[in-house]
Parts: structure tokens; C-alpha cells; sequence
């Protein structure tokens, strides 16, 4: 486990250098954003890996290359084992003060990418594993993955007669990596950028595997303006349905701890894959809200 | 340069001979911009500013460069006018202008 | 010539002193029966630092290709080893590794594919990929099994060629049968296969974009690359076999092994382990005056179609026999064949498809000879057959 640094990374003392520049990435997408200030963070001595996903579908079209430090374009379900093999390979050539990063969807990570994380944690390599979230396969047009959230209206959760959008919950990732016994965890929103900053800091710090995964929405997928996506972001985190935390040593820590929150029902409503919800399904939603947060307060706190 | 700029002198490959070994390329090889996507564009008050960097702290494209003294510079490159920076800027110093298409 | 030693070593055992010898400096792999004692003894070369090399425990096969590709667009040098069921979990990644050229070097062991379950040889597994852009070689024995993955490296990772490479052991049959086998040197491996270097690697000095994509107007072109990498492997093979031999004293006749074919009237054309068993049918009949001859195919991509047309050129019948079926219409190494043929001009011999041995059936040399006699006999209009 490395050391926390002492100096704290700021708007001042972050590297000028883009190492993300000139992508395809839809206007306002905040995965787009996550990856760029990780990059940010992580320096020129990084090797970027990417899975098939918006970040690769945006990033490497011969001959338009938007990243600036090493990159590759890993199968979909590759991430986090080609991540490991990008290690070991630069290891056993003596390559030294490198970061193997890898930068995965929601889909990448929670579904098909899941067995390969799992290895990977498992050894514990030593990589930066960054899942960039926005709740749907959205370079494929929008379908429903294992975080989209309950309710929310993709091209495979449709709503209709039956059905009012996702079914399913969103898949807790943070808390099945920590269980892992991961070096490091920890959930980021790019709507507080400086506490993603930080994490992203000391996950390239940590002797061992790090997970952090931010919270991305995406202006397309979602349905609001893409001038909103900071605030999105912003307002997922301070009605409740996101949360800042982290996890090491085998402790869960939240970074930010809101005392009230702000409207759900403003945040769902503002985003045209909500629209369709009707009260109960609000409350519905506002119930599990209230039942993770006293599961966190009740576990995380004991 | 802390960002890559056009490759304006490069020429597509012709013949097998050209492409690269592989599925290698440089890095940082940028051949045509982002500009024709944007229907907006922000423009900043330089006497507002305050020079706080949010704006290019959160811009999706990191377009936002502080190239002159004191002040910062939109690269209209790769601008694609989603207008986060105008929305986000916590002195009202940037505002989106039509491109008039 | 080399010093060499002895030692009596199973065809996986084999292929793990091939891969200690090679130095790769990244080993990622999944058990798989018949596999697993390559990575068990691979695994405790690195354990006792006999083999340099990270060796990465992963969750499946598929993570295991993936691996290798990583460390190969790294530049490091790669080994992976599978079968069956495992090498089809890899497929994807199989493309992957040969589109963007990335020279991982993989032992496959030749096994039956489900359903129904079956552990025991055939070659089913590895013939369904031959589309999937990597070079292929089959070995007879665990000594081609050493030798081939030593050469692997070289061939694999010429700059003219820079295209993944699969050992092919038949399952148990070679994979678990002890031989005597000589052990080049070090010093010697070390003079025949310079370290890996490569252009088309991730590099902090020189940053570059791996693994991008092409659209329609470029994409053909590196397909056409590809293709010309893998057909640029018939030389470099032929070259490297050279000098192997004259490094190690054990000459390899190319991609394929012909037997009296010279004035053959009657050919068996196979590959494996099988070769083994027809090889003695063979001697024995020319013996009593049978003009019999036998096409061992040691590559099957690129494809000797050249040799084949060549060896094949006097006979009246050949057959087929392969532990292989394309269902619905015939062996694949027997379309293969048959192509390479059409495109002779002179007479084509009789050719009839011999489809045996999957799921480990046994192929006796009494069924050979039955072969043999089936060459002999009058056309009775069948084609393709289960022997």
C-alpha cells in the first residue's frame, strides 16, 4: 500500500499536457472528461488501455489519433487482462515508474469484463482500473447494462404496457471489488472533480490493483442538454443516488457525507429516460436510496 | 506543446507500402478537427475572467488552454459547443454565440 | 553443432524445455486436460528461477491471449498454451493477436470438442480456427514439438512475418507419450533466436496507438497485409528450419513431410500423430513392391499448396485422413487438398476423404492398410467416409 501524498492535487498544480485530444466523443460526454483528467494525473509514462466502447470507438481511427501517451484498444471483455499482461510485460523488461490504466465502461466493467477484473484483483497487479459510467452501452445506441439504473428507459429496458424501463438495480461494482479485498476503491463523480482528482492521485500511488469508478452521464444517452452534464453529475451525488467513497486497508470511507439531500425526483425528471416514471416508481426508487444510505451509515460507521 | 495539433502536410497511404506495420500509429496524430460539429461557441470575457480554470478543468475536450498571460484561449480546433464551460463558469465570463450556419 | 543432452520427456514436458529455452518474458495461461502439464512444469521453472518469466495465473483463456497480447504490444516475448474448448473461449482474441500482428507464440493440444464431452485427440479444434490469420504447424512427436517451438519464435516474430504462431500436439497422444528427446543448449537457442524486437509496440520514448481502427477505406489494406505476412512465412519457415540444422543437426523438411511420393501410385496424405502409424504401412507395402507413399502436412496455414501439388503429382489415388469433419460436406484438411490440386494442370489423381480418429477412436495399422487397399480398388462413387 503506498503512501498518501501529502501534497494535494489542485486545479493550480494539475499537468497542463492533454493527453486526450481531438476525439470523436459526443459534445458534453462525460466519460470523455473522466478519462482526459485521469490522463491528467497519470502523466506521460502511462500505457492506456481501452476497451471496444465509446472511449476506443472515439479515440483510435486510423489515421485520427486522439490519445497522446501509449494507448490500445483491448477486446470488450479484455480490459483488466490485457491490463495485466501491459504490466507484466513492461516489468520483466525492466521498464520502471510506469502506469498500466485502463479505462472501461459500465457494460466493460459490470458485465463482460467482470471475470477478467476479478483475476486481476485477484493478483493483485498492479494497475489502475478506472470504470467510466454512464449507466448503458451507449457507442451501440443505448442499452440497458448491469448499472443502468432501475427505471431508467433504454433501447433494450423499453417502456411500455408492462414495463417501465430497467427492471433491475443497478449492480453495487464498488462494493464487489472491495470485496475482493482490493488495495484500493473508490466511487468518484465528475461533478466533484478536485475529489476525483484526489482519488486518482492516490490510486497511482498504491502498490497493488486500484478501481475507481466515475460517475460519467452522458447527455445523448440520458436525454438532457449537454451543456448539463457537470451538473448532472453534480445532482446524482447530492440527491443521494451516488455517493463519494472509498476503500482501503479494508475499511470503507465516505469523502463526502451530505447532511440533506436534494431532490430526487428534480434529478430523475430532468433526464428524459426518467420522464416516463410515475410516483410510485419515484418512491420506489427514493426507498432503496434510503435503505443504502442506512446501510452504509450502519456498516461502514459500526 | 502541451496538445497536438492539426497534421496538416499528412497524406492518406496510397499503396500497401504506406500503412504501418501492424495496428501502430503515432500518437497524438490529428488529421481533420472538430469545428463543423458545433453550432454554438463560447466566447470569453476576458474582463470577467477571474482566471479560475474551472472551465478547463471540466471542458469533455480539454479545448480550454491558458496560451496567453493571465488569460485563457479556446482552441475552436476542436470545439465541439457543448457549452459546459459557459454553464459551469462561476463568473458568468463565458457565453455561447450562434455560428450563424 | 551444438552440444546437445538427452532426456526422456513427455511431448508437453517437451514443449516447456522448448519454452525455457526461448526466454519469453511473459507466460499467461489456464489449465485445460491435456494441456496442463506444460504450465505446471512452466510454472515451476519460474518458480525456481530456472525461466525468467512473469507467469500470470489468469481466470480463463481468453483473459490468457489477452494477457499475451498486452505484454506483446509492450514488446515483450509471450507463450500460452490451451486446448479444445479453451482455444475456442480465445477465438476472439486469436483475430486479435493476428490483426495486430502481435507474434505471441501458443501450444495447443489437440482435442475433441463438445458435445459430446471428450477429452482424447482430434484435431476438430484447432482446424474450425484456421481462418482466424495464425500460423499453424503440427508436430509428430515431442522432439518436433521442441523443435517447432523454438522456431515458432523466429518464424513468428521475422519482421516479414510478425504474425502469431500454434504448435499443434495431439491430445495425450504425443502430449503424454515419452520419448527421448536431445535438449539444444542455451548458448546455442540463445545464437539461433535474437532477442524480440519489434515497431509495432507501445513504446514511452516514441508513444504510439495500438490496436485502432480502420474504416472501409483503409481496412482492406491491412487485411492485405496480414495476408501477405502469413504467405510471407512459407520462406521464412523454410529458412529457419536451415538454420536450425545447422545449428542443432535436425533437419525438417518444410511444410510438409514427403515419404516415396516420387513415384507413389497410391498417397495418404495426413497430419500428427497419425503419420506415425502410417509411416511403417508404408514401408512394410513398399516392401512387397507397393508403390505407396505418404504426405505428412506439417503446416496448414500458410498452406503448402505448392508441395502438395508436387508430391501429389503422379499418384492415381490419394487419401485424406483426418481427425477432422466440416459437417455437411467433408474434412477441412481434405478441401484444402482438393483446392490445392485444382489448381494443377496436370490430371488430377482420384481423391477420396478418410474421416477418422475423433474423440480419440483409435487408428490402427489395420485400418491403414484398409486405407491403402481402399486407394486400390475401383471408384465406387464415395467421396467422404468414417473409418
Amino acid at each position: 500500500m503506498g503512501n498518501r501524498q501529502e501534497k494535494k492535487i489542485s486545479i493550480r498544480n494539475l499537468s497542463d499536457r492533454e493527453f486526450f485530444y481531438g476525439h470523436k466523443g459526443c459534445p458534453g460526454c462525460g466519460g470523455s472528461l473522466a478519462l482526459r483528467l485521469a490522463l491528467k494525473v497519470f502523466g506521460e509514462r502511462s500505457y492506456a488501455v481501452v476497451p471496444a466502447g465509446c472511449m476506443s470507438a472515439v479515440g483510435f481511427i486510423f489515421p485520427q489519433m486522439a490519445f497522446t501517451c501509449n494507448a490500445i484498444i483491448s477486446t470488450f471483455p479484455g480490459t483488466a487482462s490485457m491490463l495485466s499482461g501491459v504490466a507484466a510485460g513492461a516489468r520483466a523488461l525492466g521498464i520502471k515508474d510506469f502506469h498500466a490504466v485502463g479505462f472501461a465502461g459500465d457494460g466493460g466493467t459490470a458485465d463482460i469484463g467482470l471475470q477478467a477484473l476479478s483475476g486481476a484483483i485477484d493478483r493483485h497487479e498492479k494497475i489502475i482500473y478506472i470504470c467510466y459510467d454512464n449507466e448503458a452501452y451507449m457507442n451501440t445506441g443505448v442499452q440497458k447494462s448491469a448499472l443502468t439504473p432501475a427505471g431508467a428507459r433504454t433501447a433494450t429496458s423499453p417502456v411500455g404496457n408492462r414495463l417501465r424501463g430497467a427492471v433491475t438495480q443497478k449492480k453495487p461494482m464498488f462494493e464487489i471489488v472491495a470485496a475482493h479485498g482490493v488495495d484500493y476503491a473508490a466511487t468518484a463523480s465528475v461533478g466533484y472533480p478536485l475529489d476525483y482528482l484526489r482519488k486518482l492521485e492516490y490510486a497511482s500511488q498504491v502498490d497493488g490493483t486500484s478501481y475507481i469508478h466515475v460517475f460519467t452521464p452522458c447527455p445523448i444517452g440520458w436525454g438532457y442538454e449537454t451543456s448539463d452534464t457537470i451538473a448532472v453529475a453534480k445532482n446524482a451525488v447530492d440527491c443521494g443516488l451516488w455517493y463519494l467513497a472509498e476503500f482501503s486497508n479494508g475499511r470503507f470511507t465516505l469523502t463526502h457525507n451530505p447532511s440533506e439531500f436534494i431532490s430526487v425526483q428534480d434529478y430523475l425528471l430532468g433526464q428524459s429516460r426518467f420522464r416516463h416514471l410515475q410516483e410510485e416508481d419515484l418512491q420506489g426508487i427514493i426507498t432503496m436510496r434510503d435503505l443504502k444510505w442506512s446501510n452504509i451509515h450502519r456498516e461502514w460507521f459500526s | 506543446m502541451n496538445y497536438p495539433l492539426r497534421q496538416n502536410s499528412f497524406k492518406p497511404p496510397e499503396k500497401l507500402a504506406d500503412y504501418p506495420v501492424g495496428t501502430a500509429f503515432p500518437a497524438g496524430h490529428l488529421v481533420d478537427t472538430n469545428a463543423s460539429w458545433r453550432s454554438r461557441r463560447p466566447v470569453i470575457d476576458a474582463e470577467k475572467c477571474s482566471n479560475c480554470r474551472i472551465c478547463w478543468l471540466i471542458c469533455p475536450d480539454g479545448v480550454i488552454h491558458n496560451t496567453t498571460p493571465g488569460g485563457l484561449e479556446i482552441d475552436y480546433d476542436y470545439c465541439k459547443g457543448c457549452g459546459i464551460c459557459a454553464k459551469e463558469c462561476r463568473q458568468n465570463a463565458i457565453h455561447m454565440e450562434n455560428e450563424g450556419i | 553443432m551444438m552440444l546437445e543432452q538427452k532426456a526422456f520427456l513427455s511431448g508437453n514436458e517437451a514443449v516447456a524445455a522448448g519454452v525455457r529455452l526461448a526466454r519469453p518474458h511473459v507466460i499467461a495461461a489456464y489449465p485445460i486436460t491435456p494441456q496442463t502439464t506444460v504450465i505446471e512444469r512452466l510454472a515451476e521453472m519460474v518458480e525456481d528461477e530456472s525461466l525468467k518469466a512473469e507467469y500470470l495465473n489468469v481466470e480463463s483463456e481468453h483473459s490468457a491471449l489477452s494477457a499475451c497480447i498486452g505484454a506483446s504490444a509492450v514488446g515483450a516475448r509471450t507463450f500460452t498454451a490451451t486446448s479444445s474448448q479453451g482455444l475456442l473461449y480465445m477465438a476472439e482474441c486469436l483475430h486479435y493477436a493476428s490483426g495486430g500482428r502481435f507474434p505471441v507464440v501458443m501450444m495447443n493440444a489437440n482435442r475433441s470438442v463438445a458435445l459430446p464431452w471428450n477429452i482424447y485427440g482430434d484435431q476438430r479444434d484447432s482446424l474450425s480456427l484456421l481462418d482466424c490469420g495464425w500460423i499453424q504447424a503440427y508436430a509428430e512427436n515431442a522432439q518436433e514439438s521442441l523443435d517447432l517451438i523454438i522456431q515458432a519464435y523466429a518464424i513468428a516474430e521475422h519482421p516479414d512475418v510478425l504474425t502469431p504462431m500454434m504448435i499443434n500436439l495431439d491430445g495425450f497422444v504425443i502430449t503424454h507419450t515419452y520419448e527421448l528427446v536431445s535438449l539444444p543448449s542455451q548458448e546455442g537457442v540463445d545464437a539461433f533466436l535474437p532477442p524480440f524486437q519489434t515497431v509495432n509496440k507501445m513504446d514511452l520514448d516514441h508513444p504510439m496507438s495500438l490496436a485502432f481502427t480502420a474504416g472501409p477505406a483503409y481496412n482492406q489494406a491491412f487485411k492485405q497485409l496480414q495476408h501477405q505476412a502469413v504467405l510471407s512465412a512459407l520462406k521464412v519457415i523454410l529458412d529457419t528450419e536451415e538454420r536450425f540444422g545447422q545449428l542443432f543437426g535436425r533437419n525438417y523438411s518444410g511444410l510438409i513431410e514427403s515419404i516415396h511420393c516420387e513415384d507413389a501410385e497410391f498417397i495418404i496424405v495426413t497430419l500428427g500423430s497419425v503419420a506415425g502409424t502410417v509411416k511403417p504401412v508404408v514401408e512394410r507395402l513398399r516392401s512387397l513392391g507397393e508403390r505407396v507413399g505418404l504426405v505428412r502436412i506439417r503446416y496448414m496455414r500458410p498452406f503448402p499448396d505448392r508441395e502438395i501439388r508436387k508430391a501429389l503429382a503422379g499418384a492415381k489415388a490419394v487419401g485424406v485422413l483426418e481427425k477432422d469433419i466440416s459437417f455437411g460436406y467433408e474434412g477441412t484438411v481434405f478441401t484444402n487438398v482438393n483446392s490445392a490440386l485444382m489448381r494443377s494442370k496436370v490430371i488430377q489423381p482420384r481423391l477420396l476423404n478418410f474421416i477418422g480418429g475423433l474423440g480419440g477412436k483409435d487408428i490402427s495399422v489395420a485400418d491403414i492398410e484398409r486405407l491403402f487397399l481402399r486407394l486400390k480398388s475401383p471408384d465406387d462413387g464415395e467421396t467422404v467416409g468414417f473409418i
